[in-house]
């Protein structure tokens, strides 16, 4: 065998080890164990670790998955069964593809009709800022588009890597995307006694302290956070913004669960409304990228893969590039570009399917809302355990005390300690979390992440495994 | 412009593919014709890649159905669709979490089609067994050689690393290779005979790269891309024993085996050469071998999916394998379905048979049909001859031009065939690709079109073809 494990590039071998994956792979194992006849003391494993609403139980949205039918079997836009609205919009979408099949490529930053539907969504979301189809991209995903930024800005081999700022906690799978690309995750710790906020000081003294290490280029944050669940309100926005215009710094916003806000007086808005409703020193100045996904509630059409980022004051040269890159990336699939049209531009009050629709958006908003907060409380009485209020997105970030034992056995299996609480979690009551995502310097805290875009028998069942290993098992701490 | 300062040199040299200007070129044409301005044809003949549907190629019946009842589900349900198309549905929709196709899947792809797909490949192969663990569906088959590349290629190295490609060359594979460091060293195919690939050329290769690279992967397209050359046996034998006495990863890209015109060639796959060679070969030359349901009758580019198979390759090195294809989530489910479907299409029996048979004969005929009239129509033009086009979508032609044209070019800042293919464009309505994106030997100019039409769509393009070719060849003489 000519290739070895040393040959390995040396990128891909730095890239770091995901908490995710092992767990994934016994989740699996015991899954399939069972049915087998293996004994447990649980009848199924339950996945709240990351989210997948329709794995979860919750519906597709009717509208988007009719219009896409009739987009794959072109004679549907005959059938009488189906709503007149959906086979209009599936007939004016087959006229923006080529050969009017959805099999055929299209330009890599997407399909015009699409991209400048996003635009026009873009500007009623932020009632008036301009936003044009030619500076939307879209993408398979956010890790694609995320990854494209990343590696533009990853330099040339010079001897300081470049830096991401990078919240922490963060989504899991960033750290990883950050190696790939040869870039350094440069952290800020998130306030969690504030909600998980980002404050200024800390972006301050983050970045200071990266400057040693790096080349910091670019700040990411999320809003609504993930997995923190913490919404911005404008100040806050005002705040990053400034900073990173002091700065220079890219400024890379992942708005994926904008449409996932229920916190009481909280509203999402948007960092480019804000930053278009500060002085123009910063309105056309600042460099700003912002990410959106299929995703996400409440369409949660992740197996479709696409996104889109819209650049915002970024050179036209590099949005050159951003083509260019886009070219050997993955092409978005076409269902998937025209399932992001549906995601913005629903059916309007009116429209045949608009009952339909409005009903399954408010269902899936208010199983949300109620586990959000179902959940928090029962987690936050348990002892050993607070949980922040989560004002959006798909998640719940609880802390966690774990007990001297599983700290030492964590010590000498090599695993940290949140590590095995879940992986023991998962053995003894078949549910399984998902990873605390704390990299970097803090000091020693456990968290856990926990899906709440569930269906609410299915979190009743998890919050009871969960409290009676946390309370009454081996894990329970004094 | 201040944080992106420095982009990676990496990406600068990625550069500017000609398919965008003239694509900017067609755009502002099919404008002008919306406004009825006059020109001698009434719509453009867009054959620039391989994308069987913009050409025309109706989509496969028994594929549109499967896919929209995995959508929609309630047509799963109805008997508006044949019975094998919703027992295939449903079959489907139970490999899908929540009985969705909008749910993630496992990395590597829905375990029950990448089972299937092992054994499409066993049957494809007399019965050379193929394993699901060593499978791995990606969004498109090149991103599965992406992943491979990154895993192999070490942008740091001194000396670089490189990988030896064929010259012509389809067009994003040496510019992916680019943009992760590598460096492509290109070996020549034998233009005169039928664009043939030979050993020497490889060696030759080789050497060139002394000093500049150092090569771990050869990269072989089989049907070829542009050039539609099927491999012979022989050939594929020389080729693995060279990639095993020089200790080189052979990655086979073979999309388009579901193409082959002539009647002199079928397609082997370099799985089925490998394990006839038996040990040691069989068992120590690594290979990762290609296939997508972009190409082929399926022609569905847009859904993205393809798949690798990879084949003795270190445990160690697989695990990586497994990161990088982890690190990207999982091929979009659609695209597996499609992948599902061509590994496993209607059986003579099934009541979708009848018609998915008769389509997939029609599009038979019709590209044995359009390569026979390609090849009578160009050769018979002076300037422009081409080799039999044994397989895959594409006809390459080779132009001869006069010196006056190539000096007209050159004054304008393009190359000759760029330059020709813009005037093809602009006064016959034909987007072709210019001979120049396929890194071609210097001094060569050629052109390259989709085969993958409609008849009727065919001759209007030969006959385009013949008349603005005369035309320039006049002027230009």
């Amino acid at each position: 065998m000519s290739s070895s494990r040393q040959q390995v590039n040396p990128r891909v071998r730095g890239i770091r080890a995901s908490a995710h994956t092992p767990l994934h792979r016994l989740a699996t194992q015991i899954t399939q164990d069972i049915p087998l006849g293996a004994l447990k003391p649980f009848k199924e494993v339950i996945d709240v670790s990351a989210g997948d609403p329709h794995k979860a139980g919750l519906k597709p949205l009717t509208f988007v998955r009719q219009v896409l039918a009739v987009c794959l079997l072109p004679r549907l836009l005959e059938e009488e069964t189906l709503p007149m609205d959906v086979r209009l919009r599936a007939q004016r979408l087959l006229e923006a593809c080529d050969g009017g099949s959805v099999g055929s490529y299209t330009a890599s930053s997407g399909l015009p009709h699409v991209r400048q539907s996003v635009a026009e969504f873009i500007m009623r979301r932020d009632v008036g800022v301009p936003a044009y189809a030619k500076d939307i991209f879209i993408c398979a995903g956010l890790e694609r588009a995320l990854m494209v930024f990343v590696k533009l800005l990853a330099g040339g081999e010079e001897e300081t890597q470049t830096g991401v700022l990078t919240p922490v906690p963060c989504p899991d799978n960033l750290p990883a995307l950050l190696d790939e690309a040869w870039v350094t995750l440069a952290p800020y710790r998130l306030a969690e006694d504030r909600r998980w906020a980002a404050e200024p000081d800390e972006l301050h003294r983050a970045l200071k302290s990266a400057k040693e290490r790096c080349k910091p280029r670019a700040i990411y944050i999320s809003n609504p956070g993930n997995p923190t669940g913490h919404v911005q309100d404008r100040k806050s926005i005002e705040e990053v913004i400034r900073f990173a215009a002091a700065q220079r710094l890219l400024l890379l916003v992942d708005e994926v669960d904008q449409d996932s806000v229920y916190g009481p007086g909280r509203e999402f808005l948007s960092y480019k409304r804000v930053l278009f409703e500060m002085d123009v020193e910063y309105s056309d100045t600042v460099e700003l990228v912002s990410f959106h996904s299929l995703a996400s509630a409440p369409i949660g059409e992740c197996g479709l893969r696409a996104g889109y980022m819209e650049l915002v004051n970024i050179d036209p040269e590099v949005m050159h590039f951003v083509d260019t890159m886009l070219c050997t990336d993955i092409s978005t699939p076409v269902t998937g570009q025209l399932a992001l049209d549906l995601m913005v531009d629903p059916p309007r009050p009116g429209d045949l399917s608009f009952d339909t629709y409005s009903q399954e958006i408010l269902l899936t908003r208010a199983v949300l809302s109620q586990n959000a907060q179902r959940a928090q409380e029962f987690l936050n009485d348990l002892p050993g355990m607070s949980c922040q209020p989560a004002m959006g997105g798909i998640y719940l970030y609880p802390r966690l005390n774990v007990s001297p034992e599983i700290v030492e056995k964590a010590k000498i299996l090599k695993l940290a300690p949140e590590d095995l609480y879940r992986q023991m979690l998962l053995e003894q009551k078949g549910v399984f979390l998902g990873a605390g995502c704390q990299y970097g310097e803090t000091p020693a805290t456990y968290h856990v992440r926990l899906c709440i875009l569930v269906l609410p028998d299915t979190l009743e069942e998890v919050l009871a495994r969960l409290s009676s290993f946390h309370c009454h098992g081996p894990a329970s701490s004094p | 412009m201040s944080a992106i300062q420095e982009i990676s040199p990496n990406v600068r040299n990625m550069k500017q593919l000609q398919y965008t200007v003239l694509a900017k070129q067609a755009s502002r044409i099919k404008g002008e014709l919306r406004q009825r301005v006059t020109k001698p044809f009434k719509d453009l003949i867009e054959v620039y890649s391989g994308d069987a549907h913009r050409g025309g190629v109706k989509p496969l019946t028994f594929v549109q159905q499967v896919l929209a009842a995995c959508v929609y589900p309630p047509l799963a349900h109805s008997d508006k669709l044949p019975v094998d198309v919703r027992q295939r549905a449903e079959l489907l929709l139970k490999g899908c979490d929540g009985g969705s196709v909008g749910s993630y899947t496992a990395t590597g792809g829905i375990p029950q089609i990448v089972h299937r797909i092992s054994e499409f490949i066993t049957r494809r192969d007399g019965g050379a067994p193929s394993h699901p663990e060593n499978i791995y569906i990606s969004p498109g088959s090149q991103w599965g050689l992406l992943n491979l590349l990154t895993v192999l290629v070490d942008a740091e190295a001194s000396p670089r690393t490189g990988v030896l490609t064929p010259r012509p060359c389809y067009l994003t594979s040496n510019l992916s290779m680019v943009g992760l460091g590598a460096v492509p060293v290109p070996y020549d195919l034998c233009e005169e005979q039928g664009w043939e690939l030979r050993v020497e050329e490889l060696r030759a290769a080789l050497e060139s790269a002394k000093g500049v690279c150092k090569p771990v992967a050869l990269y072989v397209i089989n049907p070829g891309n542009p050039t539609g050359h099927v491999q012979s046996r022989k050939s594929m034998q020389e080729v693995i024993r060279f990639v095993s006495e020089k200790r080189l990863f052979l990655l086979a890209d073979e999309v388009y085996q579901d193409l082959v015109h002539g009647e002199q060639r079928e397609f082997v796959s370099y799985k089925r050469v490998l394990m006839e060679m038996g040990p040691p070969l069989s068992d120590t030359v690594e290979l990762a071998s290609f296939h997508s349901a972009s190409k082929g009758f399926m022609g569905e580019c847009g859904l993205r999916g393809g798949y690798m198979e990879l084949v003795n390759l270190d445990p160690a090195v697989m695990k990586y394998i497994h990161t990088m294809c982890s690190t990207n989530s999982c091929a979009p489910v659609l695209g597996q379905v499609a992948l599902d479907l061509l590994a496993m299409p209607p059986q003579a029996g099934d009541p979708s048979h009848p018609l998915y048979r008769e389509e997939t004969q029609r599009i038979r005929t019709t590209l044995v049909r359009n390569v026979r009239r390609a090849f009578e129509v160009v050769n018979s033009l002076p300037g422009l001859c081409c080799q039999p086009v044994e397989g895959g979508a594409f006809a390459f032609p080779r132009l001869h031009l006069p010196p006056k044209a190539i000096r007209r070019a050159e004054e304008t800042g393009m190359q000759p065939d760029m330059f020709y293919c813009t005037r093809l464009l602009e006064e016959a309505g034909v987007f072709v690709s210019p001979g120049c994106e396929y890194e071609p030997k210097e001094g060569t100019y050629h052109f390259r079109f989709c085969i993958m039409l409609p008849e009727e769509v065919m001759e209007e393009l030969l006959r385009r073809l013949t008349s603005f070719h005369t035309q320039f060849m006049k002027d230009f003489s």
